[in-house]
């Protein structure tokens, strides 16, 4: 044992990249099984008949147990789970239960505008919140300008404690209904992406614009700013080269972990909105107990939320190559 | 951020700050009832009374008329009877909002506790399981941390079937992970310490370990986190009735009150935005709550900006600088803000540098010798403030420059070595980025060119590598090579005055014979002056012309260095010398120790500030400053009472006692 992780630790140094991304595969990969375990779990566990649910309760027997047969609910569970795997493999994530069409078609349909939705949030939370923050900190750093800090402290937290789908209700009745200023529901063209993407992205910005402050804050006491000032570079220098990256990869880190809640609030929003998007089918779904859709939708956004954490991982180790040593 | 050695330096720095709290370190378990005084705590625990006050008397007061259908009045808008409108079956909205307030914040309590119970049993488990099970533990908690919370919850409400009960379980499951990794995380440090090791070696149970040595250490992070979640529980138990999966009818709370008014939001905007609004409240004060909490937990005195950093008085031309000075100070003192005092680490410091010249500043740390070199180069600390009677750089009067002129002069004319080579650099940066961005903005050297004259001063430091080294970043050099690096970038300006702000300290010996070298060839090549600020008053003996002895913010006693083994006169200097007792063999980098408490940081009592560690006070020294006299040509002394050139007292065998 002792011997196996000294070579591991050894290859660790030699390749710490090979290893950081060895590492980060293997992780994705047990994470996806497990999104995948649980969507599949999610039908057979539901308490009473899944399928007479959505069928509704006069529903001819032999129609349930025809659904049954077609979902292979009536094999073993074993059989069931390979069957599930195999079928997943080909991309086939089986039929509604309420509309009979099959779930890929749905999602591949809808797929896109969620997407779409969630990268321009959180697009738009990094370009406000990370300039924000750190012109901030710059101008509140030392306890200078307490009452500019005191409303950013206030302002923030009260639009942090904001929720998505509250917000989006509130952003309806106000621009939408009342000035009529924007499309009160669907995907119209452009103007329609301004009001979701703003409920979306409202609270993370608060939340990571603060972050981003404190960051900054403690980077410009940092040893290395004082000797970068004792050389008397502009402020523009100052602040981007020698500030900039150091407050940025904390920030981002946090920054990762704010999109799958971004990913996940994009359900509460699109309801809100009618938006055309997997969180839509899976609200109607939910009401409607189409279990069918519901599992494939927990399949979609979980992997979404997965990849995405991925991404994110791999990209703060192209920023700062110490996390990779750090971590091997 | 980089874990430096306590140096003394770096602590002379943050002591006054520290000081300035008063009664020291029974503060910080006291300020918890003045926290709810502020006007934060005031509105925290109004909003908490009024939502406690709803959840109590809404269903009493309200809730019969939030279950009165009346059929002549459905889908109303908000009129003076019904101020919200009323819903389908005309029931005023108004009541059914107050109403929901109990089972709105009921159950996300309940999940809360339920999730907290859960998660914090699993991670305090942790620490007290064995290795591999540790593992698994941590690895668990970890993958279902992958999960956005809301996604788990809706998971789960979906699985337990769509109802209040199966909602409040759902969001349990969800914010357990949560709960688990932030007890690992705090259990952590509990599991390392000394009595868990004795506990485990008492062969006490798992579960006593658990609940009489884990959890009493966490408690209070816990505690805290636990009242942020009931706010996002909230949140979280309003999204899902909102999507149909919470509170069912004929029940209802805030989310299915959204939901419902959501329906109608293109007539009527206010039954969706009315609910909306009590949500946010609610959530928001939850919030609050944690940050008047986390106050309490992690209050220190900001420095308060009392006065900013305004150009000190200087009575202009009171004295020309002589042409032969660098650096002419007359008179400087720093103030500090602390909390609502003001310290004052730096009080009356004269001192003149010679082209060329290299003088050392000694002191213990808190002496203030590093807050006189910030000041110098007009780095001080935000809300520190320097004043002057004169102050000459270069030829011009420091005060009457104007910011952009003062700017240039510093940029050319100084530069500075800092103590802790390791965090002296920017982690992110290049060495040649470092090496080159002052030469680049000041000259307006091209790159190419700047660059070589790096390699150049790269070669004067003995630091070959060349190019290899320019591209690496500051983690891949030694501490000795950093500072080298350190010099080499002082030096690439040609300054007039280099400042060396115990530039040996973090290094070790034969390392720091090697930068005192590199010091008296700058000195020497380049006609440089140096102020090379020490506690070591060995190396300062061996290396500078003339040395300045610091304490409490004055300076003692300024004598030639080849005086100071056997021609001091203050009995400070004196105490310092004998403390080392061979100037030549001793030089661990250990601060030399005189007996007694240092000087008092907030620097108001009129007398002599050695006066309590002074073998031979006089009662003049208590009420009178002494002022600095001089004794011989180059050796000032201020003391009322200068020692004899004689063998001091207990000190017969040294050497002096022969001149």
């Amino acid at each position: 044992m002792p011997t196996l992780s000294a070579r591991f630790g050894d290859l660790a140094r030699r390749h710490p990249w090979a290893v950081f991304c060895g590492r980060r595969a293997v992780r994705l990969t047990v994470l996806l099984l497990l999104v995948v375990t649980a969507s599949f779990a999610m039908i057979r566990l539901v308490p009473g008949d899944p399928v007479r649910a959505a069928l509704g309760v006069d529903a001819p027997p032999d129609l349930v147990a025809a659904k049954r047969r077609e979902l292979g609910l009536d094999r073993e569970l074993t059989a069931q789970y390979w069957w599930y795997l195999r079928r997943l493999a080909h991309g086939d994530l089986g039929v509604s239960l309420v509309t009979g069409e099959p779930v890929a078609e749905l999602i591949r349909s809808r797929l896109p505008a969620t997407l779409r939705l969630a990268v321009l949030a959180f697009a738009c939370v990094l370009t406000v919140a990370i300039p924000g923050g750190m012109l901030a900190g710059v101008l509140t750093r030392g306890g200078r300008r307490p009452r500019t800090e005191l409303t950013l402290t206030a302002t923030t937290s009260v639009v942090a404690g904001v929720p998505d789908f509250v917000l989006a209700a509130g952003l309806t009745a106000g621009l939408a209904v009342g000035l009529r200023a924007f499309p009160v529901a669907g995907d119209l063209g452009p103007q329609s992406y301004v009001l979701p993407v703003l409920a979306l992205a409202l609270a993370p910005t608060a939340v990571l614009l603060r972050i981003v402050r404190v960051e900054t804050l403690r980077v410009l006491t940092a040893d290395h700013v004082r000797a970068a000032r004792a050389k008397r570079l502009p402020a523009a220098t100052l602040y981007l080269r020698h500030v900039a990256p150091n407050a940025l990869t904390a920030s981002l880190t946090i920054a990762g972990s704010l999109l799958p809640a971004l990913i996940a609030g994009t359900v509460l929003v699109e309801k809100v909105f009618a938006w055309p998007g997997i969180g839509s089918a899976m609200a109607q779904s939910v009401v409607a107990q189409d279990y069918a859709v519901v599992e494939a939708s927990v399949l979609v956004l979980g992997s979404a939320v997965l990849v995405a954490n991925f991404l994110v991982d791999l990209a703060l180790a192209l920023l700062d190559p110490r996390s990779v040593i750090r971590e091997t | 951020m980089a874990p430096s050695p306590s140096s003394p330096s770096s602590r002379s720095l943050r002591r006054p700050s520290r000081g300035g709290d008063g009664d020291g370190g029974s503060r910080p378990s006291r300020p918890s009832r003045s926290c709810w005084a502020t006007p934060m705590g005031v509105v925290v625990l109004a909003m908490l009374g009024s939502l406690a006050v709803l959840a109590v008397a809404g269903p009493l007061w309200w809730g019969h008329a939030a279950d009165r259908p009346d059929p002549s009045a459905v889908l109303q808008g908000p009129t003076g009877r019904h101020p919200l409108g009323t819903d389908h079956l005309g029931r005023d909205l108004l009541a059914r909002l107050l109403a929901s307030t109990w089972p709105s914040l009921l159950p996300a309590v309940a999940a809360t506790l339920l999730g907290a119970a859960a998660g914090i049993t699993l991670g305090a488990l942790t620490a007290v399981v064995g290795g591999r099970a540790r593992r698994l533990l941590g690895a668990f908690v970890n993958l279902l941390l992958a999960f956005p919370a809301l996604l788990i919850a809706m998971f789960f409400a979906a699985l337990f079937g769509a109802g209040a009960r199966g909602a409040v379980f759902a969001l349990a499951v969800a914010c357990a992970p949560g709960f688990a990794r932030l007890t690992q995380t705090l259990a952590a440090g509990v599991a390392g310490t000394d009595f868990m090791a004795a506990a485990r070696v008492l062969g006490l149970r798992r579960h006593r370990l658990l609940l009489r040595h884990v959890l009493p250490h966490v408690a209070e992070p816990l505690l805290l986190n636990v009242t942020v979640a009931v706010g996002s529980a909230l949140v979280a138990l309003s999204g899902l009735s909102f999507l149909g999966l919470g509170a069912q009818s004929p029940s209802y709370d805030w989310g299915l009150l959204l939901s419902q008014g959501l329906e109608r939001v293109y007539t009527e905007p206010l039954p969706a935005v009315a609910p909306g609004i009590a949500i946010v409240y609610a959530g928001v004060a939850f919030q609050l709550l944690g940050e008047v909490l986390a106050k309490t937990a992690t209050r220190h005195a900001a420095p308060r900006h009392a006065e900013g950093p305004a150009p000190p008085p200087a009575p202009a031309g009171r004295r020309p600088a002589s042409p032969d000075h660098v650096l002419e100070v007359e008179d400087l003192r720093v103030a500090l803000p602390a909390g609502d005092r003001t310290i004052r680490p730096v009080r009356g410091v004269s001192l003149a540098l010679r082209r060329g010249e290299m003088v050392g500043l000694v002191g213990e740390s808190g002496s203030g010798k590093s807050l006189t070199a910030l000041a110098l180069a007009d780095l001080l600390p935000d809300g520190a403030r320097a004043t002057w009677n004169a102050h000459w750089f270069l030829g011009a009067d420091v005060g009457s420059l104007t910011r952009g002129e003062r700017h240039r002069q510093l940029a050319t004319g100084m530069a500075m070595v800092f103590q802790n080579p390791a965090s002296a650099f920017n982690p992110a940066l290049r060495i040649e980025t470092q090496l080159t961005e002052a030469v680049r903005a000041h000259h307006g050297t091209p790159r190419d060119q700047a660059v070589e004259q790096a390699l150049v001063q790269l070669r004067r430091v003995a630091l070959p590598g060349e190019r290899r080294l320019l591209r690496s970043r500051p983690f891949q050099l030694s501490g000795g090579q950093r500072q080298r690096v350190a010099i080499a970038a002082a030096s690439m300006l040609r300054p007039d005055l280099v400042i060396a702000d115990e530039p040996t300290t973090a290094l070790d010996v034969t390392v720091q014979r090697q930068i005192m070298d590199l010091l008296r060839r700058l000195r020497r090549d380049d006609a440089t002056a140096i102020l090379f600020i020490s506690h070591d008053i060995a190396l300062v003996a061996d290396t500078c012309d003339r040395v300045l002895v610091m304490y409490g913010g004055t300076i003692v006693e300024s004598l030639p260095a080849r005086r100071l083994a056997d021609g001091a006169r203050h009995p400070y200097t004196r105490m310092l010398v004998a403390s080392v007792l061979d100037l030549t063999a001793e030089r661990d980098g250990t601060p030399p120790t005189v007996e007694g408490p240092p000087p008092d940081a907030v620097g108001t009592d009129p007398g002599c500030p050695f006066l309590d560690r002074c073998p031979q006070r006089l009662d003049r020294c208590a009420v009178e400053g002494p002022v600095p006299t001089l004794l011989a040509p180059g050796h000032e002394v201020a003391c009322w009472r200068p020692l004899p050139l004689a063998a001091p007292p207990g000190q017969p065998e040294t050497e002096e006692a022969e001149t």
